[in-house]
């Protein structure tokens, strides 16, 4: 028996010490069409998304209209880019529960500074750097001290929205000018138009999926969040990609907090309540799994397109009340949770 | 072949540890302990559980530091503080639980940390094509963009080699490599490992299986309780001597069990049923199969692995529902819903895997021991705390599980005491049918003699047992009965008379069953 | 070297150590603000004073808090509690209003019985999802945590039901020999579940569940069932704390009741000292963080701190305690003030160690 060929059949399940040893899925022999194992859960949710893409359109007029579609992007551009930096916490399994708090806190940064007559091309690079500054505070006492994230980062919710407090207690109009025209901007194409924002975060997006694809760091936080303990022997920096995963999510939630000031034109502690839960929703939806190890980018935003997409049709539904909304989202995500684990099962 | 031998101490050695001491709360794990290494050498480090042959290992790699002592890598000292600073400087360890990351493709675990780039930017097809040329100096053909966990536990050992090798080295350090291989896959193991001890690499060896380290290994170093034995070269020791130094006395540990006690097959076979399995099966799981084992019987399990042995004992213990068959406990026909079914009805279960599927690393020994007695019981009987500890007491002492403590958390105990800890919390219910699936992995030499013996005397004092082993030599000395399989199916079974031996079984695993 | 029990007793001794020093300064400070603080007074058969109100204000919290720390034991989590307390109170108010007499006492047990049994139901539900469909809980009831908030605002309509219904708000107002009901009927159903706790296998099994559902479930664990059974009792504390809530006003408001309220048990549970990762757990520690918290609540009325600055000063409150509750950190602390002593023992983190024992 001097070489070991691997026969093609279906690989075992992926957690767990594989008893039965499993078999790789085929050399060069085996057909392009089969999905990788851990491409599934995106596929399934983007079958998802046009499954109730196309009820939409079946259901309301207009609907087919590009421009409903990229609205849904201007609407939630700002959650998007939270999303990403949500990803990759995620990804490493810890989990970032501050960055309502935080987009809110940059809102406020924003509309004080501007008040005062800073200049946008500090206030600008200002917050962004503030927002790395407190996520790598954050990852550094997850990291150092080895306090559980949720816990960590539920403190720094309440750190930001306290300081969001403090600044002022009611919302801040911002009338910069600089603020207010790019706020305006639309940038058209083709009869369709979209919005800066939604630039901001298609660039936020290609460029995390590069990092996670092409980056020893990208590839370190996929190492960490399938097992740290291997991470750790194999000589990875679990340290510098722990806190750097930290300090990505504090740039985004920033940035996210940039856009937000657009789309609200103004400041306001009490903006994104609750982001930080749509945007773990979007990354589940989008496939990536909570324990982390899993997942990508391209999921996320597919994440966020579901989410928004399930506010569309309720506008479009017209007589929903609030309440009839909250329920209405929250019985399209059982059934989109449940449906993605049936999927998933069937196929591993 | 032997290399030359070297004697007195700065003699070209490429690794060498002096006086090498290392205290825990409690337990003086390294006691003055020297070792060292040659290029072009297979070196093991033989020990029981405790002696410290796992904390050397993780001095050496930084994973802990020293109190006391000097470690030299090619004549200069070295301090390592952590795993990554010793794998620059060119030890590399393959740890027995495959330390890789499943999740991740087979060519970047190979190369994570250190992968071609350009600009920053991680060339894949670079990365992919060192992969594939590195697998086969390991005569290793397999897809290398998929996913590690795809692969059997021994390719993945194999890919963690490799890793190994590609990062370094001047040392290889192996820990438990053969753990969970079969014949086959040790053979292709050895080679590689003589491949490169040609080549001039140092390689440490560390592992349980006596044959397999006379088989591969050039010289040996002996721990006992932390200290140094001796080092000998393979050849001047023979193993009743080598276990002896081992264990500190003399042990006829390698005499087959007393024939004598063995019961004939047919008398025990005229016992009643204490499990009965009708054309049990599960798709995807087991091929149907019927097998009965009576009062005092011990069947065992023969076959490699990925046979389908641990999935037809979970099947009988309802660990995984049955899709089709019937089973009968004591001649009574059962609906197994799950385990607490079959442990209803005296049946016990102890797992191959004691880290995810027996213990709970966060409890205590005696919590670890009580629970499955507790869990029959229900949640609203509680033993009380005084007959717990008896219960306990009686069994820490019986199976010799030390430290003595049952209140320290389990994860604190050695592998080999971890597993005794399991097979107290079974035998602490007094089970009718005891399931025992690889109960002596990753065990010493002493502990896995005591557990065959107790397995014995378990089977004359009337249970039955069904043991799984990938060590043919001991499913031979303990069984009544062999059950072979083979791609999950029960190809044959065989009374274990005089003329069945290991290479008959071999034959009856290879050829499925053909006497 | 101690028996088994005294060092487990010392170790959760010194897992509230902490947080009971915490108090302690709390209400020092308290006192250094309004010499009064710790008085307690008997008026009208009935006990007054800032102690009195801690507890009051800390019993829908505790409860809710005591029902997370049975979920988080076994690993998971209730983001839902927070729905679940306004829709008992909404439906006990609306079945309430809708009684021609609102004084009437059956009336009121029956409507406060639906809105129990309405509460399980809904920790079942979450209950099911977890155990049974095997989705991650935190998910799970994320999505009764956001269709929850829309069913107790349909309920009210959106509006504040108020009613007057003098059993009612007995619940949540009124006084029973001195003491406050509330905080009575929290003891008790606190009281009740430490005793099944301590009398029945069932912490050990919970801890077992937690630690590793999957040996338990081949320990013979009736791990489904367990998992089941805890988030059922969590819908019912919830439940319970809401009518509290409610009927201490006297009304419903489906948009503004229990928000939040899950963080705050939360970080009740953490700062009683059990881990969100499942395993060991501590009532008894998580009373002492509801109190803790509502503590911190009236610390900021009474130092006068502005209300704006409240959050932060509780946010500050909350790093320190996890601080001080990190291994890490004390042993970071500790090793600056002593300078120059070298620990010995591993570099990693014997935490990551999990793989192999500290021995051999």
């Amino acid at each position: 028996m001097t070489t070991v060929h691997e026969p093609p059949t279906e690989p075992a399940e992926p957690a767990g010490p594989a008893r039965a040893p499993g078999k790789a899925p085929g050399s060069p022999l085996r057909s392009r069409l089969v999905p990788r194992q851990r491409h599934v859960p995106v596929l399934a949710t983007l079958a998802l998304f046009l499954v109730m893409y196309g009820g939409g359109i079946a259901n309301y007029e207009g609907f087919s209209d590009t421009q409903v579609l990229l609205n849904v992007f201007i609407d939630n551009a700002f959650l998007l880019v939270v999303a990403v930096g949500m990803t990759f916490v995620i990804l490493t399994g810890g989990i970032d529960l501050s960055v309502g708090a935080a987009v809110a806190l940059t809102t406020m940064i924003v509309a004080e500074l501007l008040q005062k007559g800073w200049p946008p091309a500090v206030v600008l690079p200002l917050v962004l750097v503030l927002g790395v500054l407190f996520g790598t505070g954050m990852g550094a006492i997850i990291h150092v001290f080895d306090i559980e994230p949720f816990i960590a980062t539920l403190a720094g919710m309440f750190l930001c929205r306290g300081l969001s407090y403090v600044i002022a207690t009611e919302s801040i109009p911002i009338s910069d000018s600089f603020w207010t025209s790019v706020a305006d901007q639309k940038l058209r194409f083709g009869g369709f138009h979209v919005s800066i924002s939604v630039v901001v975060a298609a660039v936020v997006v290609l460029v995390a999926a590069y990092v996670l694809a092409y980056t020893r760091f990208g590839r370190s936080v996929y190492a960490l969040g399938g097992n740290r303990q291997s991470a750790l022997l194999m000589g990875l920096a679990v340290g510098r990609t722990r806190i750097g995963v930290y300090a990505i999510s504090g740039f985004c939630s920033a940035l996210g907090g940039v856009l937000l000031s657009f789309y609200m034109l103004s400041g306001y502690g009490q903006h994104a309540q609750g982001m930080e839960l749509d945007a773990i929703a979007a990354v589940v939806i989008g496939g990536t799994v909570l324990t982390g190890g899993s997942g990508f980018v391209f999921g996320t935003v597919l994440g966020v397109l579901v989410l928004g997409l399930i506010q569309t049709l309720i506008t479009f539904q017209g007589d929903l009340s609030s309440w009839w909304t909250k329920i209405f989202i929250g019985v399209l995500l059982f059934a989109f949770i449940v449906l993605q684990r049936a999927v998933g099962r069937r196929t591993s | 072949m032997q290399t030359a031998d070297q004697s007195g101490t700065r003699d070209g050695a490429v690794l060498t540890m002096r006086g090498i001491s290392k205290e825990f709360p409690g337990v003086k794990a390294l006691d003055g302990v020297d070792f060292r290494l040659h290029p072009g050498e297979i070196h093991a480090l033989m020990g029981e559980n405790g002696a410290g042959k796992s904390t050397l290992i993780k001095v050496l790699t930084g994973v802990y530091d020293v109190d006391r002592g000097e470690i030299e890598l090619a004549g200069e000292p070295v301090s390592f503080t952590g795993p990554l600073q010793a794998q620059q400087a060119g030890i590399s360890t393959v740890y027995q639980e495959v330390n890789l990351c499943q999740n991740l493709s087979v060519a970047e675990n190979i190369h994570i940390g250190r992968e071609p780039r350009r600009l920053g930017a991680i060339q894949w097809g670079e990365l992919r094509r060192r992969s594939d040329e590195l697998l086969r100096r390991l005569r290793l053909e397999i897809d290398v963009t998929a996913q590690l966990d795809s692969y059997s536990i021994a390719v993945q050992q194999l890919v963690a080699i490799a890793r190994a090798i590609d990062i370094s080295a001047k040392v290889l350090v192996l820990d438990e490599p053969t753990s969970s291989l079969d014949a086959g896959e040790v053979d292709q193991l050895f080679r590689l490992l003589r491949q490169l001890r040609d080549e001039g690499m140092a390689i440490l060896f560390v592992s349980h299986f006596l044959d397999q380290v006379y088989e591969i290994c050039d010289r040996m170093t002996i721990l006992r309780n932390g200290r140094l034995v001796g080092e000998h070269l393979v050849a001047e020791l023979s193993q009743r001597e080598l276990v002896g130094k081992m264990m500190g006395r003399e042990l006829a540990l390698l005499e087959p069990m007393d024939e004598e006690h063995r019961r004939p097959l047919t008398e025990l076979e005229a016992r009643p049923a204490v499990v009965e399995a009708s054309e049990v099966t599960r798709s995807g799981s087991v091929e149907p199969f019927s097998l009965t084992i009576h009062q005092g019987e011990v069947v065992g399990l023969a076959g490699l692995l990925g046979s389908g042995r641990t999935e037809l004992a979970r099947l009988l213990f309802g660990a995984d529902k049955a899709d089709g068959g019937r089973i009968s406990f004591g001649g009574e026909q059962v609906a197994l819903h799950g385990p607490r079914t079959a442990m209803d009805h005296g049946v016990a279960f102890s797992s191959e895997n004691r880290r995810t599927e027996g213990l709970v690393a966060d409890l205590s020994v005696r919590e670890n021991i009580v629970l499955a007695l507790q869990a029959a019981r229900g949640w609203a009987r509680p033993l009380n705390r005084r007959r717990q500890n008896e219960l306990v007491q009686k069994w820490i002492s019986a199976l010799s599980i030390r430290p003595a403590d049952p209140e320290l958390p389990v994860r604190n105990l050695s592998g080999g005491n971890q597993q005794k800890v399991l097979l107290a919390r079974w035998l602490i219910t007094e089970p009718k049918l005891l399931i025992l699936d690889e109960p002596t992995r990753g065990i010493d030499v002493g502990a896995k003699a005591e557990i065959q013996r107790l397995v014995a005397e378990l089977s004359d004092g009337g249970m039955a047992v069904l043991f799984i082993s990938a060590e043919l030599e001991e499913v031979l000395r303990l069984s009544h009965k062999i059950a072979v399989l083979r791609d999950r199916k029960v190809v044959a079974q065989l009374a274990n008379s005089d003329d069945v031996d290991a290479d008959r079984l071999m034959a009856a695993i290879a050829t499925g069953g053909a006497s | 070297m101690n028996g088994g029990d005294g060092r487990f007793a010392a170790a959760r001794q010194h897992a509230l150590f902490w947080p009971a020093v915490v108090l302690v300064a709390l209400l020092a400070v308290n006192t250094a603000f309004s010499h009064g603080f710790l008085s307690i007074e008997l008026r009208d058969g009935h006990l007054y004073g800032s102690p009195v109100d801690i507890l009051r204000a800390s019993a829908p919290l505790a409860l809710v808090a005591v029902g997370m720390t049975l979920v988080i034991a076994t690993g998971g989590i209730d983001l839902s509690v927070g729905s679940v307390v306004a829709i008992a109170g909404a439906l006990a108010c609306l079945r309430i209003s809708e009684l021609g007499d609102q004084n009437g006492v059956a009336g009121v047990l029956l409507a406060v019985a639906v809105a129990l049994v309405l509460a399980v139901v809904l920790g079942s539900w979450n209950g099911l999802l977890v155990a049974r469909i095997g989705i991650q809980p935190i998910i799970a009831t994320l999505i009764l945590m956001v269709a929850g908030r829309g069913i107790a605002q349909l309920v009210t309509d959106g509006q504040v039901l108020t009613i007057n219904s003098g059993p009612y708000e007995t619940i949540g107002a009124g006084y029973w020999l001195a003491l406050p009901v509330s905080v009575l009927i929290a003891a008790g159903v606190i009281g009740l579940t430490l005793a099944v706790l301590r009398r029945s296998a069932l912490g050990m099994l919970l801890e077992s569940v937690g630690g590793n559902a999957e040996a338990s479930r081949l320990a013979g664990i009736r791990s489904r069932w367990l998992t089941f059974a805890v988030y059922a009792f969590s819908g019912l504390c919830a439940g319970i704390a809401g009518l509290m809530i409610s009927a201490n006003v006297a009304s419903a408001d489906g948009n503004q009741a229990g928000l939040l309220i899950e963080l705050d048990a939360i970080l009740a549970v953490v700062i009683g000292g059990t881990a969100l990762i499942g395993g060991r757990f501590s009532v008894l520690g998580t009373v002492l963080g509801a109190v803790i918290i509502k503590t911190l609540d009236i610390t900021v009325y009474t130092v006068g701190i502005p209300s704006d600055v409240k959050l932060l000063f509780k946010s500050l409150v909350v790093i320190v305690l996890c601080l001080a509750q990190s291994a890490a950190f004390r042993a970071w602390v500790t090793r600056r003030r002593h300078v120059g002593s070298g620990g010995s023992g591993a570099r990693v983190a014997t935490g990551d160690d999990e793989k192999a024992g500290a021995l051999a």
